[in-house]
């Protein structure tokens, strides 16, 4: 029992190292790398960051929301309205916060309500923002796409990798904090967490209100690499659906499973999606189906299962 | 504004809310009673479309009569999906709310799987026929004959289902099951089959709704969505559950969308979100729901 709090330190001091010598690895890439590698290395940052936002609220409240896209979207347009007023990282930041704000406006109206409304509503919330946006530019502005000023593949690679790491961080120590336990209390039982002294409203509207500020400082940090942009671009329902795809694929309560679902996934649809990009959609709905019927941990759930069968078969030796 | 005019979008939103109540109906019974709720059934909207589309065109059968063949054959699909996907999943869930989260997971599988099979098959385009495009003329305004043939059909339908759930036996079965599922059981209906031709019967209304669409409008591959945005709406404007309220709920939809459309096609969806919003937030148990 003593060397428990070791081991547990062992651990972290582990994880520490992995990480950082991952995140040296990546940051000393670009200089080895061609471009191209370095933009699809770009595209499996944003999907691992927008995954991971997702899970870290709809993985432990059990809230599934639908609204990705949505604050995705948010950035983007964020980005093309101020890319020529401010400069790129504070661009990033106000995308983030004014998905924020929009996911806190969000979570007041409908967080008090029971989990399937919650995914109801955010299952159109990023149509209802097209539809609208849509109509305001015909109407008010006479066009539907909008320039955003272009920025280098190679900066904005380095600006998706402090998003990814300082989401990572984040994710990792808020599933450690009081707050995170605040949180998996609320997904399994919402009425005994409030009678233990959670306040279940704010635990949810914050977590998610943070969930949204990473998808849309990664919506405005790639707006700057499509240069154009219209209402259909930015508020595409894939970017509502891939992340609750690839954190099921990976292991929803896993950042681990989260970061290996999303990278494979990414991976695959490059390689798919310029060949066959009916059959990459296909595929993933195959995939979707085949995981929630035969894996409902995801991939880290097989890991799960064969470190705790070799866990059983040590005990029985001894 | 002239009485023409009036008389022009009540007929119309008439017509999209009965399109609409076959949506939403099919759509409860999926999620009021067999829990699924299905964000494919704007898919199986879709199936329903392209078959009689492809029978009309290809083999030159009449779309009134290959409602006989498309039907059954989507209300099959739908059966057999829930058979082997949704009692699966609901066997392995150990809560009814981890099987509605699960359950809702895989049918956006089976929207991919439905939309990228029809993309493959029939491929992006938009398309559409012609079948009694023609019109007849009453009180100073011209009506078109599909448009009346979709009325009439949808209501025809819509109260042909309202007299099963009341006098048959199977229908009765259907009610206990949306009510409560476990005593329903005990009293000796067989859930598994109930839930399974559920699941069935609401593909198959899709599929009806889907075969008058395509009589009015044009249709693609991807236009399922929209239709299952709508068919929620409608379902939580009516109360979840509640089979009465989703048609009501859809015919609701279905005027103020037509409304809003003759003034601005752009906006309808927005007007259906402010309904849902202000739905959720002063009454979110529906105009004839219960009290939760």
């Amino acid at each position: 029992m003593n060397n428990f709090p070791v081991s547990r330190y062992l651990t972290n001091i582990r994880i520490l190292a992995l990480f950082s010598g991952g995140v040296l690895a990546a940051a000393i890439l670009p200089l080895f790398m061609d471009p191209f590698t370095t933009i699809s290395a770009t595209n499996v940052f944003i999907y691992i960051v927008i995954t991971l936002s997702w899970a870290l609220f709809s993985g432990p409240t059990r809230y599934i929301s639908i609204a990705t896209a949505a604050f995705f979207g948010i950035g983007i347009y964020t980005s093309a309205l101020a890319g020529e007023l401010l400069p790129f990282p504070l661009v990033v930041c106000l995308g983030g916060f004014v998905s924020l704000i929009l996911a806190l406006l969000v979570g007041l109206s409908t967080l008090r309500l029971k989990g399937m409304y919650f995914t109801i509503f955010t299952f159109g919330l990023s149509e209802l923002i097209r539809h609208s946006v849509l109509w305001w530019e015909v109407v008010m502005t006479g066009t539907v796409g909008r320039w955003v000023v272009s920025v280098e593949p190679v900066p904005v690679y380095y600006t998706m990798l402090i998003i990814l790491v300082v989401t990572i961080s984040f994710c990792f120590f808020i599933g450690r904090s009081r707050y995170g336990l605040a949180l998996r209390s609320v997904g399994q039982s919402e009425e005994a967490a409030d009678h233990m002294g959670v306040n279940v409203t704010a635990v949810k509207i914050n977590v998610f209100a943070i969930s949204a500020f990473f998808a849309g400082a990664t919506g405005s940090t790639m707006a700057t690499r499509w240069t154009y942009i219209d209402p259909s671009i930015a508020f595409n329902p894939l970017f509502s659906f891939m992340p609750v795809l690839m954190a099921t694929f990976g292991g929803i309560g896993s950042i681990t499973g989260q970061i290996i679902g999303a990278t494979v996934l990414t991976l695959l649809a490059d390689l798919l999606l310029t060949e066959f990009p009916y059959y990459y959609m296909l595929i993933y709905g195959v995939i979707l189906v085949a995981v929630i019927l035969f894996l409902p941990g995801g991939i880290m759930g097989i890991w799960e299962s064969i470190r705790k069968r070799r866990h059983k078969e040590l005990h029985e030796n001894t | 504004m002239s009485f023409a005019f009036y008389c022009d979008v009540v007929f119309g939103g008439l017509v999209l809310g009965g399109l609409y109540a076959l949506i939403a109906v099919g759509l409860s019974l999926q999620y009021g009673v067999a829990r699924v709720l299905n964000v494919s059934h704007g898919e199986f909207i879709m199936l329903g479309a392209f078959a009689t589309y492809s029978l009309y065109t290809f083999l030159g059968i009449n779309p009134l009569l290959s409602l006989v063949i498309t039907g059954p054959a989507i209300y099959f699909i739908a059966f057999l999906a829930h058979r082997t996907m949704f009692n699966r999943i609901r066997k392995t869930s150990p809560t009814i709310a981890a099987f509605e989260g699960n359950s809702l997971l895989a049918s956006f599988g089976l929207l991919f799987i439905i939309q990228n099979i029809a993309l493959l098959g029939w491929g992006p385009d938009i398309k559409g026929f012609h079948y009694l495009s023609g019109s007849i003329k009453l009180f100073g305004t011209t009506y078109a004959i599909n448009r009346i043939v979709a009325l009439a059909l949808a209501l025809v339908a819509g109260i042909a289902f309202y007299l099963f759930l009341l006098y048959t036996r199977l229908g009765k079965a259907i009610r206990a099951a949306a009510q409560d599922r476990d005593t329903a059981q005990l009293m000796g209906v067989n859930i598994h089959k109930v839930l399974g031709f559920c699941f069935g019967l609401g593909a198959f209304m899709a599929a009806l709704a889907g075969f008058l669409i395509s009589m009015i409008f044009e249709i693609t591959p991807t236009m399922g969505l929209p239709y299952t945005i709508i068919a929620i709406i409608a379902v939580v404007l009516g109360g979840l559950g509640n089979i009465l309220g989703s048609l009501i709920g859809g015919l609701i939809l279905g005027i103020v969308g037509n409304v809003v459309m003759c003034f601005n096609p752009a906006l309808s969806m927005v007007a259906y979100y402010i309904i849902f919003l202000l739905l959720i937030l002063l009454k979110p148990a529906g105009i004839l729901g219960k009290k939760a």
